[in-house]
């Protein structure tokens, strides 16, 4: 179990990482998610021993890493831009490792062969790294990170670097690799649906500080602050007043915006709130429905039918989807 | 690396260079500017109103001039034809450009010689004359151009060139108003770097100008070996040392510029098979014209060498061995040959250790201190091997008289070397990314592991072409061996000098530059087989 206490790093005058705290249960998927600039990367790089931080700790089952150097951490890093080793064939990039925990050279072959196959490269030890494509680069530096099995798996934007359509099929198949070797993963993005997709905790750092850190739903349904549910792309996030036009009222004074999950929104001919259609676009399946509720605020929901903009549509609002916060 | 531990690697080149380069300089100042234990500056005015010293300041400096400007034109469109153009044979005939950079400065001379001079087949004889200076600079220096111009020139984004054609630019204006400003700082780099060689030439102007042109570099020499006035030499050197920092800064301006964001590109997705006629032709003539340059010289030198009595014969050869002219204190001409091989092997090994240590130092260090050994350590570059050699004339017999030492000769050559060692080790050294040290760290790596298994693989091939380097440049070295080389330790460039000073030894003095030559080339082509046999993805 990996413990962040109240971790600050510092480059200069400025401060990456304030006062973090975080904890990486065995064998879950945790996912670090921010904007860039949020101190998500320094954050990884500390726990690997690559920062050193001014203040507060880090543990492994309660004993402090901070003297550890990054070789004898047994925490696996898997870079952005992979950072294999040019001057190695897949083969000898996967198996570094293992030669340096000293492990005898049939183990290393068995093991990188294993490896290799459960990433989808079988028999690609002797490939040069300079002729993989970028998906396959990619599968590379992840046996490389998982073949020495280190004690926790830190990903720094793994997905980072490839096209969209790449990036949806590799995030499913890599939390299926982690669940195979049961690692203990801590996996930095700023992607949502990358987030919500591979981890079963999701934590939000915002100028070094963790904001929220919870599981997906629960973030998704129950975002903390006005800023994340900003940053999760919630959309309807409405000051409290615009939410009264439509019967939607605080719950307490402090509260002074809500979010409205588009699914909450239904349209029917006898709805109870009304408002002007400004906007209706396909989506695949659904349209997308903007509809005024006047002071230059839009509500978006979706329709299973396009509706006409300039018409008027009415419609329900389930009040206890809601989620408010003092913003 | 710990602060302690890079001081302490830094301390043995450190050490080194103190030892044998700076004391030597400080020497030659003192010898410069104190006479009697006194500061005078008698040296200095005798120099500057001699009217035979300012004659040869002048002509330094405009030789040096118009041999820069000379060997940029014609190396541009050579440098853009191999930058820009795949065709056959393009790797063997880069290799090719090489060979004149790499060929010792006696076997330049006598090559030119051998053209231009008595006896020439085109029925000529211009040595003596400015032109047969000059000629022999652009051959030597053309290579310059192509390397460092062209390496720059081939990873500019074509995409820009193309984008100012659409938007109305012909031909000539693109070139004039894009591609020419993107390359002014390799150009001018590469200019400072020729004008510098031209400004400190030696070997080549002794042989061809034949004593009606000197330059400050063979002035020093003269002063210093004819007619032993030492105080007039260290007072030139100084002089010299003084023009050549300056124009090292102007270097090292040029090179910090060169370093501009420029979106750059790998060589490969640059350059393509010419697709018009025009420009094949252009290729074609372009190649066909360095050729020419390149070839002629060698072939004639070659062909002449073979030529005795009026017919082919291997006699000039055959003398090496068994000079009928020997006197009692001229060692046959092939026990050079030996003395040769002998000095470039711990050279070579010198010159590699504690270049390689300086890199490390370099690439270490960063921020100030890593700048300022940088620079230090081009010094040498800047320092001509004249004063290098005249440095250890008047300096290396106190407190140790090392005069005499075998070892003498090698570390001369090294300090002549370390620079290249240093410039082609640092770079490759540089661009591996820390990531790649991180990266094996997080795998369980110990920072010596990760030295050994990223960094030195990385860097061996480099070291290897720095090797090459610096044995290429021991075995042809002359400058500073002319002055401590004793007749027992000559080597080959020194031996062939001494067989032109001779009456009818010209003969012997080709085919001895023909066997420099063949070393040299063998050491080309051996750097040119490591760089090319670079696998992708570095």
């Amino acid at each position: 179990m990996l413990d962040v206490i109240d971790l600050t790093v510092r480059f200069g005058p400025t401060t990456a990482v304030d006062g973090a705290n975080l904890t990486v249960e065995d064998r879950s998927i945790h996912a670090l998610m921010g904007p860039s600039g949020s101190g998500k990367s320094t954050m990884l790089r500390a726990i690997a021993g690559l920062e050193r931080p001014v203040a507060g700790d880090i543990t492994w089952n309660g004993q402090s890493m901070l003297g550890v150097p990054t070789h004898r951490r047994d925490f696996g890093l898997m870079f952005q831009e992979y950072a294999l080793f040019p001057h190695r064939t897949v083969g000898g990039n996967v198996a570094f490792g293992l030669r340096m925990r000293g492990v005898d050279a049939p183990s290393v072959a068995r093991r990188v062969e294993e490896i290799l196959e459960l990433v989808g490269l079988p028999g690609y030890q002797g490939r040069s790294v300079g002729t993989l494509s970028g998906g396959e680069r990619q599968r590379v530096a992840l046996a490389r990170t998982l073949a020495p099995r280190p004690r926790l798996v830190l990903l720094d934007e793994p997905l980072g670097a490839l096209d969209r359509s790449l990036r949806e099929r590799l995030m499913i198949e890599m939390r299926s690799v982690f669940e195979a070797v049961e690692a203990t993963v801590l996996y930095v993005t700023h992607d949502r649906d990358e987030a919500f997709t591979i981890a079963d905790r999701v934590a939000v750092i915002r100028d070094g500080r963790i904001v929220a850190d919870d599981p997906p739903e629960d973030l998704w349904n129950h975002p903390p602050d006005g800023w994340t549910a900003r940053f999760i792309g919630l959309e309807n996030l409405l000051p409290a007043d615009v939410l009264a036009r439509i019967d939607l009222l605080p719950p307490t004074p402090e509260a002074t915006a809500g979010v409205v999950p588009p699914e909450s929104v239904v349209f029917r001919p006898d709805g109870q709130q009304s408002g002007l259609v400004v906007g209706s676009h396909f989506r695949g399946g659904v349209f997308r429905v903007e509809v005024d509720l006047g002071a230059g605020a839009d509500l978006v929901a979706w329709s299973g039918v396009g509706l006409e903009t300039g018409t008027v549509a009415r419609f329900d609002v389930t009040a206890d989807r809601v989620t408010w916060f003092a913003d | 690396m710990r602060r302690w531990t890079l001081l302490l690697v830094g301390a043995i080149p450190a050490v080194f260079l103190a030892y044998f380069f700076v004391y030597p300089l400080v020497t030659i100042l003192y010898t410069g500017l104190v006479a009697e234990g006194r500061f005078a500056t008698s040296a200095f005015r005798e120099i500057l109103v001699s009217p035979s010293i300012r004659g040869v300041a002048w002509f330094t400096l405009w030789q040096a001039l118009l041999s820069t400007v000379l060997t940029v034109a014609l190396g541009l469109p050579a440098a853009y034809v191999f930058a820009r153009y795949r065709f056959p044979g393009r790797s063997v005939l880069r290799s090719l450009t090489l060979v004149p950079f790499v060929l010792p400065t006696m076997v330049v001379g006598v090559a030119f010689l051998a053209v231009l001079g008595p006896g020439s087949p085109f029925g000529v004889n211009l040595r003596g004359t400015i032109w047969a200076i000059l000629i022999a600079h652009v051959f030597y220096n053309l290579a310059i151009v192509i390397r460092g111009v062209g390496a720059f020139w081939e990873q500019i984004d074509p995409h820009i060139e193309e984008a100012a054609r659409t938007l109305g630019a012909g031909a000539w204006r693109v070139f004039r108003h894009v591609t020419l400003p993107l390359l002014r700082p390799a150009i001018l780099s590469s200019a400072a770097l020729i004008f510098l060689f031209s400004f400190t030439s030696f070997g080549v102007i002794l042989v061809l100008g034949d004593l009606r042109h000197a330059t400050l570099e063979v002035e020093i020499w003269r002063q210093a070996t004819a007619f032993l006035r030492l105080d007039l030499a260290s007072a030139l050197a100084i002089l010299q040392l003084v023009g050549v920092t300056v124009l090292l800064i102007v270097y090292g301006k040029a090179r910090d510029r060169r370093a501009a964001e420029l979106p750059l590109r790998p060589p490969s997705e640059t350059a393509r098979t010419p697709r018009t006629w025009g420009e094949w032709a252009v290729v074609v003539s372009t190649l066909g014209m360095l050729g020419i340059v390149v070839v002629t010289p060698l072939a004639v030198l070659v062909g002449r060498s073979l030529r005795a009595d009026g017919g082919l014969a291997l006699t000039n050869y055959a003398n090496l061995f068994d000079p009928p002219r020997a006197s009692a204190l001229f060692v046959p001409p092939v026990d050079a040959i030996v003395n040769t091989l002998r000095f470039a092997i711990p050279a070579v090994l010198i010159a590699s250790g504690i270049g390689m240590l300086a890199a490390v130092v370099i690439v270490r260090a960063r921020g100030r201190s890593g700048r300022v050994f940088d620079s230090v350590l081009m010094l040498p570059l800047g320092t001509s091997a004249v004063t290098i050699g005249f440095g250890f004339l008047v300096a290396l017999d106190e407190p140790i008289d090392l005069r005499a030492s075998l070892l003498l000769i090698p570390v001369a050559h090294a300090l002549v070397a370390i620079p290249f060692v240093v410039r082609s080790t640092v770079p490759v050294m540089e661009s591996i990314q820390h990531r790649l040290r991180e990266a094996a760290a997080v795998l369980g790596a110990s920072p010596r592991q990760a030295w050994r298994e990223v960094d030195l693989p990385l860097v061996a091939r480099a070291l290897a072409v720095a090797a090459m380097f610096a044995f290429a440049i021991s075995v042809g070295e002359f400058g500073a061996t002319s002055f401590i080389a004793r007749p027992a330790t000559a080597t080959i460039p020194v031996a062939i000098f001494r067989l032109l000073s001779r009456p009818g030894t010209f003969g012997e003095a080709m085919a001895m530059s023909v066997v420099l030559m063949s070393i040299t080339a063998v050491a080309a082509l051996g750097i040119e087989g490591v760089r090319g046999s670079r696998s992708g993805g570095v």
